[in-house]
């Protein structure tokens, strides 16, 4: 149903004016660097847990578990958490089909979890992410990883690893695509379709 | 989808396939330490149970209270309802008290479409059974079940059941579970063929979208799946059959019987069972029969239902029917 | 009592003429009558049919007054233009003595919008045991000469045998609701595909025509007559074709939801359609349709059966079977055979009034429009349309099934022994 939203044709045509603020050679950079930086401040990141957020989060999650394992030469546990039943917007939409939660296998409890997302924008996302996270066991610790940090936050909510922060205003949209999904790696930073249309992040 | 769910018949197979991949979601909640989500916060179903059945009022109670709605059970024995009171009577009654939705049971035919169109409340309906019509989250339980067995959990997301032959055996006539599933294993592609004693099938049933046969063994190695319903002892003193030993001979499943399945077909019961009567004891308690898994199922499917009806400002939005209607 | 000029009706639907009424009776019929010293009714092309008489109505009195009583049933009647109404037996008390029909017959004559004559049951307390004292009941003030225990079958042979035999004694006949019980228990509609789907006990076409064939064959062996009340299945068609060209002394009805609607309707769950017998198919209407045109159905009669709205406003299977019909039979009648060309209005009149009246032995009542002749008449403005509003109902129940449904003609006058009960569309 994502999908659908931000595919629709109004919101394709206007993606054809948006501006890319990342290619593909940038997002592997930046994904290398969150690596490394999860590796130093996790001290080896031997207890880290990998949960990405549908849709685009869980890509995110997979390449970093990826870039970790070179890293380390351990296998990092990675997996998904949807949020949906959890939004606080849910009686504002018709309800949305929803996205797989797979915990890695040995849970997370007393485990290091950084919860991956490709943008960061209200917090909300997030604030859900964190009660289903309760629901699903007692990490040691919780982080935050994003692709891109476009501000306007309404919650006390922050990143401890972003891509790139990205001041944007609130009538701009910020569309991430990742091969996996779209065929292609980038981020457009685009104008709003209309004020009514469904938010992107 | 609708805002009711009052007929198998009215799901298209967008509608059919979300309900069965939202239900595949749900059913993982049942492997966690907290088997709760917060998504129906605030809001108050009612369980309005006109006939007596545990079973599917307790499925619909866990599925509710899994998703954090506020319970209230009603049932007509000793309620003012036994005094005289009309279903419309309870139901206003009901909705004063502020409910966004009643599970309805009714013995009565017809009940849950009367109380979604009547315009006497405005909660959305769902039919939990009404008279010898409808039964539309069994049917959902029963497609969920099959394509689970028959497909595979994950491989099975997405699908509809194309192509799978499905046999139903009994009691076609005073069955709401038939009904819902020759409707629902029709819209999902599933090829249906009805088994019964033609005195246990209704006047009319050539118009459904199914096969009809009076003979089991030969339907057997053609099916990829066998419901069978129950037959209650009572029909016997109504001559729709002579005996039990006669009916059970004819159309009672055995263990030589279920032999000439193919191997990967499974069996399925609504229950309660009839042991002895439709199945015997060697084939309700095989693994190829899948009765308790459709217990656990059966609230799987709920917990989808209510949350696509109910947990936003509006029904879930799928494809919308062009055909008939 | 005055003089009335009905001036330019077009009578049972020819040529425009004149009408005078004198007292109580019709006095001339012609072409520029003289208006003098009469009050001037313009009728401006409207049809004049004779007064209708309805074989088959409930007026619930005594017994169900919450329901319809003599007084608003005749309004109903008046308002749907009929001068007379045969009540049917099952009130409660049960119409099987002498003394409730009197009653009844009283209460008619007393309110003064239509003859009432009363109906009496076949058995006592219609159980379909004992017979009730026929006799009696006819030599009463009512006189009543059509016995039925209609709302249940006379199921049993023999009774009905007999009932058939008595009432040759006084010329009477008996009306059977025919619906072999054993194969209607739990019944609530037609069986066929809808009510498969529906998940409804099924009411087999075959328990109509089983009834209706053991009947026309008794009235043949004991010589006396039968009239078969709202026949409802092509098949109960055949039987009545066959049994009349045996030369059978048999006569049938059907009422107007049978000539319109369909079991399709029950798919809204909506008990304003549950009625008995049950709406059939299609395929039935049609036959219905045709047998009325060719005389094989002799009469339309309503079936006018009252309920209160807590009755109807339930779910499907605690609901009251019938509909009310005085009001919007004749409109049912114009849109599904005059309008089709299926029947004349000189058609409609001999259904609607001049058989009834002959089957009933309402003397006074179906008469031909002709000078002489007791003055019982309606005009019909058979160009009118309009959705039907219950709330303008005369009647004290609103269980139609046309509600809010464009129908074609409206009844303006009704005359009952020249006294206007309706002017106007209002009641007097």
């Amino acid at each position: 149903m994502d999908k659908i939203d931000k595919q629709d044709t109004p919101a394709a045509a206007r993606a054809s004016d948006a501006r890319p603020v990342l290619e593909g050679p940038d997002i592997a950079r930046v994904l290398t660097r969150i690596a490394h930086e999860i590796v130093e401040r996790a001290k080896g990141a031997d207890d880290v847990v990998l949960l990405g957020i549908p849709t685009r989060g869980v890509f995110l999650a997979q390449r970093l578990a990826a870039k970790l394992e070179q890293i380390t030469e351990r296998k990092i546990p990675v997996g998904s958490l949807d949020i949906t039943m959890y939004r606080d917007d849910l009686r504002m939409h018709p309800p949305r089909a929803l996205a797989r939660t797979e915990i890695p296998g040995d849970g997370i409890d007393g485990r290091l979890v950084v919860l991956v997302d490709d943008v960061l924008f209200s917090g909300r996302t997030i604030r859900a992410a964190l009660d289903a996270l309760n629901d699903i066991g007692r990490p040691r610790a919780v982080q935050l990883a994003v692709l891109v940090d476009r501000g306007h936050r309404e919650l006390p909510i922050r990143a401890d690893y972003v891509g790139k922060n990205l001041p944007t205003s609130l009538r701009e949209t910020v569309k991430v695509q990742l091969a996996e999904e779209d065929g292609r790696d980038t981020v457009l930073l685009g104008a709003k379709p209309d004020a009514a249309g469904e938010s992107q992040h | 989808m609708q805002r009711h769910l009052i007929s198998a018949a009215d799901l298209t197979r967008d509608d059919a396939v979300l309900i069965l991949d939202t239900a595949e979601e749900m059913a993982r909640v049942a492997d966690r330490p907290i088997k709760k989500l917060p998504t129906l916060r605030g809001r108050t179903v009612v369980n309005l149970f006109f006939e007596d059945s545990t079973r599917t009022r307790i499925s619909f109670e866990a599925a509710e209270k899994r998703l954090s709605a506020d319970v209230i059970n009603f049932s007509a024995k000793g309620s003012s309802v036994s005094k005289g009171e009309s279903l419309k009577d309870t139901a206003q009654t009901l909705e004063a008290m502020g409910v966004d939705a009643v599970v309805i049971r009714h013995g009565a035919s017809g009940a849950p479409y009367r109380l979604a169109t009547s315009g006497w409340i405005d909660a959305v309906v769902i039919n939990a059974g009404d008279g010898t019509h409808q039964h539309p989250t069994q049917a959902l339980l029963d497609a969920f079940t099959m394509r689970r067995r028959l497909t595979g959990r994950d491989a099975g997301l997405g699908q509809d059941l194309s192509g799978r032959r499905v046999t139903i055996v009994g009691d076609v006539l005073h069955s709401r579970v038939a009904r819902s599933n020759v409707d629902l294993l029709h819209t999902l592609g599933a090829e249906v063929t009805l088994v019964a004693p033609p005195t246990l099938l209704p006047v009319g049933v050539e118009s459904w979208p199914c096969e009809v046969s009076y003979d089991l063994d030969a339907t057997l190695p053609k099916s990829d799946a066998v419901m069978m319903l129950r037959v209650q002892r009572e029909r016997m003193n109504a001559a729709f059959f002579p005996t039990e030993r006669e009916y059970s001979r004819r159309y009672g499943l055995d263990g030589e019987r279920m032999a000439r399945m193919p191997e990967h077909a499974v069996v399925m019961h609504p229950g309660p069972m009839v042991r002895g009567m439709e199945i015997t004891a060697e084939v309700a308690d095989s693994p190829r029969c899948t009765v308790v898994e459709q217990v656990a199922n059966g609230v799987s499917i709920r917990m989808a239902v209510l949350y696509l009806l109910l947990g936003g400002n509006e029904p879930a939005v799928t494809h919308t029917r062009t055909e008939e209607k | 009592m005055s003089k009335i000029l009905i001036r330019g009706a077009k009578v049972l639907g020819g040529e425009p003429q004149d009408v005078l009424i004198d007292g109580e009776t019709i006095a001339q019929v012609g072409a520029g009558l003289s208006a003098e010293g009469a009050e001037v009714v313009a009728a401006d092309g409207k049809v004049l049919l004779p007064g209708l008489v309805d074989l088959h109505t409930h007026l619930r009195e005594p017994g169900r007054e919450d329901s319809e009583t003599v007084l608003t049933g005749t309004r109903a009647a008046a308002s749907g233009g009929y001068t007379a109404v045969f009540a049917m037996a099952n009130t409660f008390p049960v119409a099987d003595t002498a003394g409730v029909v009197e009653q009844v017959w009283r209460l008619g004559r007393e309110h003064g919008y239509c003859d009432v004559r009363p109906i009496g049951a076949v058995t006592v307390g219609l159980e379909g045991r004992k017979l009730a004292e026929l006799g009696a009941m006819h030599e009463s003030a009512a006189g009543v000469t059509v016995f039925s225990d209609d709302g249940k079958c006379v199921d049993d042979a023999v009774i009905m045998r007999r009932a058939l035999e008595y009432v040759k004694a006084f010329g009477g006949v008996v009306a059977q609701h025919a619906q072999e019980p054993r194969l209607t228990e739990g019944a609530q509609m037609n069986e066929g595909v809808v009510s498969a789907e529906l998940g409804l006990g099924g009411w087999p076409a075959v328990a109509e025509e089983s009834i209706i064939a053991r009947d026309v064959l008794l009235a043949e062996h004991v010589g006396s007559r039968v009239h078969i009340c709202h026949l409802s299945t092509a098949g109960s068609v055949e039987i009545v074709r066959w049994a009349k060209s045996r030369g059978i002394d048999v006569t049938a009805e059907v009422t107007p939801h049978h000539l319109l609607l369909t079991d399709e309707m029950v798919r809204t769950y909506n008990p304003v359609y549950k009625v008995n017998p049950p709406l059939r198919t299609e395929r039935d209407v049609h036959a219905l349709r045709e047998a009325l045109a060719d005389g094989t159905i002799d009469i339309v009669a309503t079936d006018h059966a009252p309920h209160p709205h807590e009755d109807k406003d339930c779910e499907w299977a605690a609901a009251a079977m019938g509909m009310v019909g005085l009001e919007t039979a004749l409109s049912v009648v114009q849109a599904t055979m005059v309008d089709t060309g299926l029947l004349d209005w000189a058609g409609v009149a001999d259904r609607m009034s001049l058989a009834p009246a002959r089957i009933g032995r309402a003397t006074g009542h179906g008469r031909p429009v002709s000078a002489g002749e007791p003055a019982n008449l309606t005009l019909v403005d058979t160009a009118y349309r309009g959705r039907v509003d219950p709330a303008g109902f005369a009647s004290r129940s609103r269980n139609t099934p046309y509600e809010g449904r464009e129908l074609p003609g409206r009844v303006t006058h009704t005359w009952l022994r020249g006294k206007a009960t309706l002017v106007d569309g209002k009641l007097t």
